[in-house]
């Protein structure tokens, strides 16, 4: 099968949905002459040029006014440059776009997705570096899509650009240019269907983004070890499988949830706190989560590294939910 | 002034029903029959009036937190706009929104929004897609002096000035944000100066003459059809009852008000209809009396509107709500 970036993942989602479907158009800071801050609509330059719009930096503007073009009949996809500055325009992602169907008793159809990049990249230190994916599964209203490989990409896009429901999708810096295969036939994937990364019979770590791709590495490491690990990816956050969660720990017995946002109060805790709400007598150890750590990413390389968790937190934490933790 | 009588009677008849809406609003609310908090029109039915008799019903809106008169100017029904208030399952949201959060879509309301400016960015992105679908409706947006202090409105007309986007924005200057006075917390005299900024057009009119506003707006909307871009109205009015129903108003004396009661907009249009010999006495005490009427059938609708069932407060959040967890 053909190798595609996650950008061009992306690109290639919104290219042939915008085709199909006039009603779609994107906006936000950088993306119609540059292709966006980290590339990713460098697969859109020259395409659409009505319906792919430079912005000013007014981000407030720039997501409710997604909330008022939808209304209006359209299907805008704005982009929010860094998840750090969803915040200088978060009441009109929390306050108005999260509730305005439910505060009309489900007047509203809102075809609208929040997209952009979020996490770590080389020292872009505290303001440009956030996972803030929590906020948004903990505030009802908003789907959450959080994808990893760029066949996750697509598919779980291009359902977006269908959905008659709210989405915000995150995108993590170092992601945007791996390689995957992705097919080139037209295909789609639901949300709320976990992707089972790995298979494996000894501990599961439920994670996203980026940090599927840490617990990979740490399952490749841990098998020379004789350890087995399962990796369940996701994909989606809100709605999130609990089912393929749960079948995999009653298998495994042990549970690890890893994620690079913060550790306290990270979606991990949740996901910790159902399974052990629904599924207690299959655990053979306390569920052990691995995240930031409860600062923020600071600038220097080594402490960035030593704040963002990576391969060798997973297998610390693996190696100890097996002695029992 | 060249009207006709059904002209000018269709206008002082909305601001008569905005009135009588409001005013058994404010005292259902005094009997403790309405929950949560209201917020009259009272004293400044004649923008909402005056702005609406030059929108078509496809047209769009987005209203504020005193928003029952644009409501019923824009031609909502007024048994769904009491249950609402109610907190009944016959009310516009289902009695999820209450007062603050009403809309109704299919005549243009995009929402009364509980948000000070909340709705100024709403009615940008209602511009933008006006503006990628070619056609010729147009947005208003209301906002008050309060708003104005907010950057979500300075965000909202340079963003609408750079894509000259079809939205008219039209200030409601009360003369109060909450319990404070415009001039004390306001950089401009006239909130309009500040469309300068933004290279629009910028008007202050008399927020208490229906047909000044009507003038006013007409010109604006006939730009902003014609992709002439946005403009800043302010109408100046006065907030003649308290920012919510049982405010103790200590931030002004009862003497201002009563000042400003002379000079409210519907006894104002009535002597001058009445001068014009465009409104008797008892086409007046007829348009009141059927306001009145259509009130009180509003009101026994409500009351005998069932509350909810608990099990609703788990509907609306999503269109598709397949694997989410309300528990």
């Amino acid at each position: 099968m053909r190798e595609i970036t996650f950008s061009e993942a992306l690109g290639e989602a919104m290219y042939e949905e915008m085709l199909k479907d006039p009603t779609i158009f994107t906006y936000g800071e950088d993306i119609a002459k540059q292709g966006g801050i980290f590339g990713a609509y460098k697969p859109l330059l020259g395409k659409f040029p009505d319906r792919i719009i430079d912005t000013p930096i007014s981000e407030e503007v720039i997501f409710g006014s997604a909330l008022g073009a939808a209304l209006a009949g359209m299907r805008p996809v704005a982009e929010f440059h860094f998840a750090d500055f969803i915040f200088t325009g978060m009441t009109a992602v929390t306050n108005q776009i999260m509730k305005i169907r439910y505060m009309t008793g489900g007047q509203a159809k809102l075809p609208l997705i929040l997209r952009g990049p979020d996490g770590i990249s080389k020292s872009a230190a505290a303001q440009h570096s956030e996972s803030i994916e929590t906020i948004f599964m903990h505030v009802p209203g908003i789907k959450v899509i959080i994808p990893s490989t760029p066949y996750d990409m697509k598919g779980l896009f291009k359902t977006a650009l269908h959905s008659d429901d709210p989405v915000i999708c995150f995108e993590h810096k170092l992601l945007y240019k791996i390689k995957g295969p992705v097919p080139e036939e037209e295909y789609y994937i639901p949300f709320g269907v976990a992707d089972v990364k790995r298979k494996g019979k000894d501990v599961t770590v439920v994670t996203t983004s980026r940090m599927v791709h840490e617990s990979l590495k740490a399952a490749e490491n841990l098998a020379k070890k004789g350890i087995d690990v399962e990796v369940v990816d996701l994909r989606t956050l809100v709605p999130w499988d609990k089912k393929t969660v749960i079948d995999s720990v009653k298998k495994t017995h042990h549970l690890i949830v890893a994620h690079e946002t913060w550790k306290r109060g990270g979606w991990g805790a949740e996901i910790a706190s159902v399974v052990q709400e629904e599924a207690f007598d299959y655990l053979d150890a306390p569920i052990l989560r691995v995240g930031a750590k409860n600062v923020h990413i600071p600038f220097s390389p080594p402490l960035q590294d030593f704040v963002a968790p990576d391969h060798e937190d997973v297998e610390n934490a693996i190696e100890k939910v097996l002695e029992g933790a | 002034m060249d009207y006709s009588k059904e002209f000018l009677q269709g206008l002082y008849r909305t601001m008569v029903r905005i009135r009588a809406f409001d005013s058994k609003a404010e005292e259902l609310f005094l009997e403790g029959k309405l929950p949560g908090f209201i917020h009259l029109y009272i004293g400044e039915e004649a923008i909402a009036t005056g702005v609406m008799a030059n929108l078509r019903k496809d047209d769009y809106i987005t209203s504020t937190h005193r928003g029952h008169g644009h409501m019923i100017a824009k031609g909502a029904d007024m048994k769904k706009m009491m249950a609402e208030l109610y907190g009944k399952i016959t009310g516009y949201c289902r009695g999820k929104g209450g007062s603050m959060h009403i809309a109704d879509l299919s005549i243009g309301v995009l929402g009364a929004n509980g948000e000070v400016a909340g709705g100024l960015p709403i009615a940008s992105g209602a511009g933008m897609a006006i503006k990628l679908k070619k056609s010729d409706q147009v947005v208003v947006a209301f906002f008050g002096d309060g708003a104005s202090n907010r950057g979500a409105f300075h965000e909202a007309l340079n963003w609408c000035s750079v894509y000259k986007l079809p939205v008219i924005f039209v200030n409601e200057n009360n003369q109060f944000a909450s319990t404070e006075r415009v001039q004390e917390t306001t950089s401009v005299q006239n909130i309009s100066d500040r469309a300068v900024s933004y290279s629009i057009p910028g008007v202050t009119i008399d927020g208490n003459d229906v047909i000044a506003v009507y003038e006013a707006v007409k010109s604006a909307v006939e730009r902003a059809r014609n992709g002439g871009g946005p403009t800043l109205i302010e109408a100046k009015t006065y907030r003649i009852k308290g920012h919510f129903v049982g405010d103790p108003t200590l931030y002004r004396k009862k003497k201002e008000v009563q000042e400003y009661w002379r000079i409210e907009p519907i006894g104002r249009f009535e002597k001058r209809l009445e001068k014009m010999g465009m409104l008797t006495d008892e086409e007046k005490e007829k348009i009141k009396s059927e306001a009145e009427k259509e009130v009180e059938e509003a009101v026994r609708f409500a009351e005998e509107s069932p509350f909810p069932e608990t099990a609703t407060a788990l509907q609306d959040l999503f269109v598709d709500d397949t694997g989410y967890d309300y528990y």
